[in-house]
């Protein structure tokens, strides 16, 4: 045996022990109970195999954006009264499909030059355009929509992780899904019954505590109707209680709150779930020093008022300011225990920039999951069998490099899936499947070009030489067209899918080592055996 | 053992047989697509709702269709599916009432309509989850921890839903069951909170409108770009002729593929999809091995018609081309026959993919090369070269031999 030879065993070997290891890790037990459970720690399952809930879901990025305009417009409008501009009308035209645009009608043509100013200095993310008849368009610049909206998709997603963090769902995946979509992914693995996950991710949770002017009312014309027809500018109808569903009083009501909040859910240092004095389910929050220091500004300004905690639009409860309220507060709302637990975790968890809205939803049972792994892994197993039988008839004792060769090939393909910490779905497994298939293939290409050779008339060591060296270049070929399209597949899919991409194309890459190069160790050792003109068993 | 020992068949002699058998499976494909089955589009991207139910006992299809007329779900799907005696039942909705302000409004309804006759302030132990469970046992508290509950019933909440879903394979009969599993006072506290009935929810499907076209517009693009991928890769490896030829010969197997599922009204899933991507990589395989020689041997006959060359060197990788294709034949039908049934559309494609690939790489692709060089020829110039390039690097690899 040459001594580069001998070096080829040793890195051949060295891989081996490397990707079982990645395989089993060191096991704790050495027995067969103790592998499998080394093994299932190494191999991470997808959803479609331990069982889980798999949703896509859109951030209505418009929101955000609305938001921004909202505030934008009121800005405005203080701007131009403090400026003395005149203006007939300042309106969103189309809030639904244009968030950012603003219309401002009626300016004179002499305030131009200040209201360019006002829209510069004050607004700088808007841009200002004049239209006919002294209209003028205030409208978001394109770079800072396009930015607000990609926050508003960043900020979903870390506050959808706090929320799942806090339901203890273990190991999640939260990520941005598609692209230019607003879209994101959430896998939660073990999650069979996904309704309550998915009220508490979709809910909101915007918490403002602003100043109430009057209610309830029954109905909004009945609050008009006492303002005499027309709301003071700085006051809105708000309509009563949600998340409290459980409202004795029926029917809707409505008040009358101020525009501006004296503290936001952003000023929140920590919520949870108490009871108040009478016993009832509530929430208790506490601010931060900022938040604490502005509340306490505006209680102590108000005493004998009334404060309203709203919730998403919704007015919770109303009560008058005793006295200076420094830094916490409670919630009530005739809530169930269940409400106060949740509503204090998703306040915890701050608001969510904008609404969502679930495009996609798949659960699997856990049981379908376990029959999933016995189907695959019977499928694989007599895949393989089936394969390793063939090419012991087919080609005898090569048939036995072949072999060898292919079950190196899984080796090192598990073993990837254990470092990588790749999952492993179900097509995942039929990646497995195919790996073997395909891999063959190589040992085929090259034995059949070595048999030709041999009846040319070559030497059995020329022969391989000549078996090897033609087939490398058919099998490269081969391999590549195979893995573009895993790679492409791997882009365009998801979850499962991706599983098998993955897979298939660790597997090839893995079969160009074993198949050519530890192949060729092994029959290169064989003929080092061998005497000078003894013939090469392959069939 | 070998399969062919010097085959000389005259393949290029029968294309008109090969392309009027070609033609025929095509036409009819797209026949089925254009008038009679159309395009089977799965729920990933038709949309829609999907609920794969398994029931106790042996369920009767019309009860449960009656039980959904009765909920207003009239055009519901109901089909039995998986393994003969496993008892499952496949409940579909369109896309129309799948829309995306409330998403799982018709698997709410296609449940509650399968647990009309529940109780009404109980919930239902075979389709509950972990955190119901546990919540309820938290509540409860039949083992009356003080400390450590939450561990504790955590604990025998996963003992119960595993016990129902990997001994029972997802619905139990009877609470007593679960004495097997869990504290038996655990076990007898759960008939103050749940019911049983008679069926457990395998798996949920919902796709939304707007996702359903978003995967068509990506399977479609994904199949785009792997073509025009092979075409490139094996245009610069070989000669652009060679490319297109081999993506022509891709297209047909794909075409033919897709038109098989039409024919068979078997619905095309997004794992089908990969599959028939997987499909346009590997078909070319056999494609390159032939092309591969054709390359060789216009080195070494540089005499020979082209057609002569072109069938010689089909007959020379003949076998390696049926061994290949038939090794991974054999593992895919593996696949098919065990992988079970979330596999079934996805083995399919490719037991069907896997046969046309390897016919039209022989049947197919090198007649294209023939027909081209005729027709240059027609016109005075070679068609069909050996690149410079390869040429030397050739050359290299027999010196080195």
């Amino acid at each position: 045996m040459n001594k580069n030879l001998g070096w080829k065993l040793i890195v051949i070997a060295a891989t081996l022990l490397f990707f079982l290891f990645g395989i089993f890790g060191i096991p704790e037990k050495w027995s067969g109970s103790g592998l499998l459970a080394a093994l299932q720690n190494r191999i991470h399952l997808g959803l479609d195999l331990k069982g889980g809930t798999h949703l896509i879901l859109q951030v209505q990025v418009n929101d955000a954006v609305n938001v921004d305009s909202d505030n934008a417009v009121e800005r405005l409008k203080a701007d131009l009264r403090a400026r003395k501009i005149n203006y007939t009308e300042i309106s969103k035209p189309d809030p639904a499909n244009d968030p950012d645009k603003v219309v401002l009608k009626g300016v004179p043509p002499e305030s131009r030059s200040d209201l360019l100013s006002i829209v510069q200095d004050r607004l700088p993310e808007y841009n200002l355009t004049s239209g006919p008849d002294n209209t003028w368009t205030v409208s978001m610049k394109p770079q800072a929509l396009a930015d607000l909206k990609t926050r508003a998709v960043t900020q979903a997603i870390e506050t959808i992780r706090n929320r799942i963090d806090q339901l203890g769902v273990s190991e999640p995946i939260i990520e941005e899904h598609g692209l230019g979509q607003y879209q994101i992914l959430v896998q939660l693995p073990g999650v069979d019954d996904p309704a309550r996950v998915k009220e508490i991710m979709q809910s909101t949770a915007m918490l403002e505590i602003r100043q109430s002017f009057g209610g309830p009312y029954p109905s909004e014309q009945a609050a008009l109707q006492e303002k005499g027809g027309v709301l003071p500018p700085d006051q809105v109808l708000m309509p009563g209680r949600s998340v409290g569903t459980n409202s004795e009083d029926g029917g809707q009501t409505w008040y009358l709150i101020s525009r501006a909040s004296a503290v936001t859910g952003r000023d929140l240092r920590a919520a949870d779930q108490s009871r108040d004095e009478n016993g009832q389910p509530s929430v208790s929050f506490t601010l931060t020093g900022e938040g604490g220091r502005r509340f306490a500004s505006f209680t102590g300004a108000h005493i004998g008022d009334n404060l309203a905690v709203v919730l998403d639009n919704k007015v919770q409860e109303v009560a008058v300011i005793k006295d200076q309220i420094h830094d916490s507060g409670v919630i009530n709302g005739r809530f169930t225990e269940q409400q106060t637990k949740d509503l204090a975790m998703v306040l915890r968890s701050g608001a969510l920039p904008a609404g969502i809205k679930y495009l996609e939803e798949r659960t699997v049972g856990p049981s379908l999951g376990s029959d999933s792994i016995r189907a695959g892994v019977t499928a694989a197993v007599i895949g393989m069998l089936a394969v390793l039988i063939f090419m012991l008839i087919y080609y005898h004792a090569a048939g036995i490099n072949a072999d060898v060769a292919l079950i190196l090939n899984l080796i090192i393909l598990l073993g990837f899936l254990g470092f990588s910490g790749a999952t492993l779905t179900l097509p995942g497994i039929a990646g497995v499947i195919l790996t073997v298939g395909m891999g063959v293939d190589s040992n085929v290409l090259i034995f059949e070009r070595i048999r030709e050779e041999l009846r040319n008339g070559k030497t059995p060591p020329s022969a391989v030489e000549q078996g090897f060296a033609h087939a490398w270049i058919t099998i490269v070929d081969t391999h590549v067209t195979t893995i573009v399209s895993a790679i492409i597949l791997f882009i365009f899919g998801t979850g499962p899918v991706r599983g098998f991409a993955v897979t298939l194309s660790f597997g090839l890459f893995a079969n160009l080592f074993t198949a050519v190069f530890v192949s060729r160790v092994i029959f290169d050792w064989l003929l080092s055996r061998k005497q000078r003109g003894e013939a090469l068993s392959i069939g | 053992m070998e399969f062919f020992r010097n085959p000389n068949i005259d393949f290029l002699g029968k294309k008109w047989y090969f392309l009027a058998f070609s033609l025929v499976f095509s036409v009819a494909g797209i026949f089925s697509m254009l008038f009679w089955h159309g395009i089977p589009y799965g729920v990933d991207f038709r949309g829609g709702t999907l609920v794969y139910v398994k029931f106790a006992q042996t369920p009767n299809n019309n009860a449960i269709r009656d039980a959904m007329d009765r909920a207003g779900l009239r055009n519901a799907r109901i089909q039995s599916y998986g393994a003969p005696g496993g008892n499952e039942v496949l409940i579909g909705v369109s896309e129309q009432e799948t829309n995306e302000q409330a998403l799982d409004r018709s698997k709410t309804q296609i449940i509650g309509a399968l647990e009309s006759n529940a109780p009404a302030d109980k919930q239902d132990l075979n389709n509950s989850g972990l955190l119901t469970i546990k919540t309820f046992l938290l509540q409860k508290d039949p083992l009356r921890l003080g400390t450590d509950a939450e561990q504790k019933y955590t604990a025998q909440a996963q003992a119960i839903v595993d016990y129902r879903d990997k001994v029972k394979g997802g619905v139990l009969n009877s609470l007593d069951e679960l004495k097997a599993a869990a504290d038996p006072a655990v076990v007898a506290s759960l008939s103050d909170g749940f019911f049983l009935s008679n069926f457990g929810v395998r798996n949920v499907e919902i796709v939304g409108p707007q996702v359903g076209a978003q995967l068509r517009k990506q399977a479609f693009l994904a199949a785009v770009y792997s073509l025009a991928g092979m075409l490139i890769y094996l245009a610069f490896r070989f000669e652009w002729i060679y490319g297109v030829a081999a993506v022509v010969t891709v297209f047909h197997d794909t075409l033919i593929t897709v038109g098989a599922f039409s024919l068979l009204n078997k619905e095309i899933s997004l794992t089908v999809i990969a599959a028939i991507l997987t499909l346009i990589g590997y078909s070319n395989n056999d494609t390159i091995v032939v092309f591969d020689r054709i390359r060789e041997n216009l080195k070494l006959m540089r005499r020979d018609k082209l057609s002569d060359i072109v069938n010689r060197s089909i007959n020379q990788t003949l076998s390696r081309t049926i061994l290949t294709a038939g090794l991974t034949f054999l593992t895919v039908l593996a696949l098919y026959l065990f992988g079970g049934e979330v596999l079934k559309g996805f083995s399919l494609a490719l037991v069907i993919g896997i046969l046309i690939g390897t016919y039209s790489s022989i049947a197919i692709a090198a007649p294209i090369l023939v027909a081209y060089q005729d027709w240059r020829s027609g016109r005075g110039k070679s068609a069909v070269t050996v690149p410079v390039k390869e040429t030397a690097r050739r050359e290299k690899v027999k010196a080195k031999a």
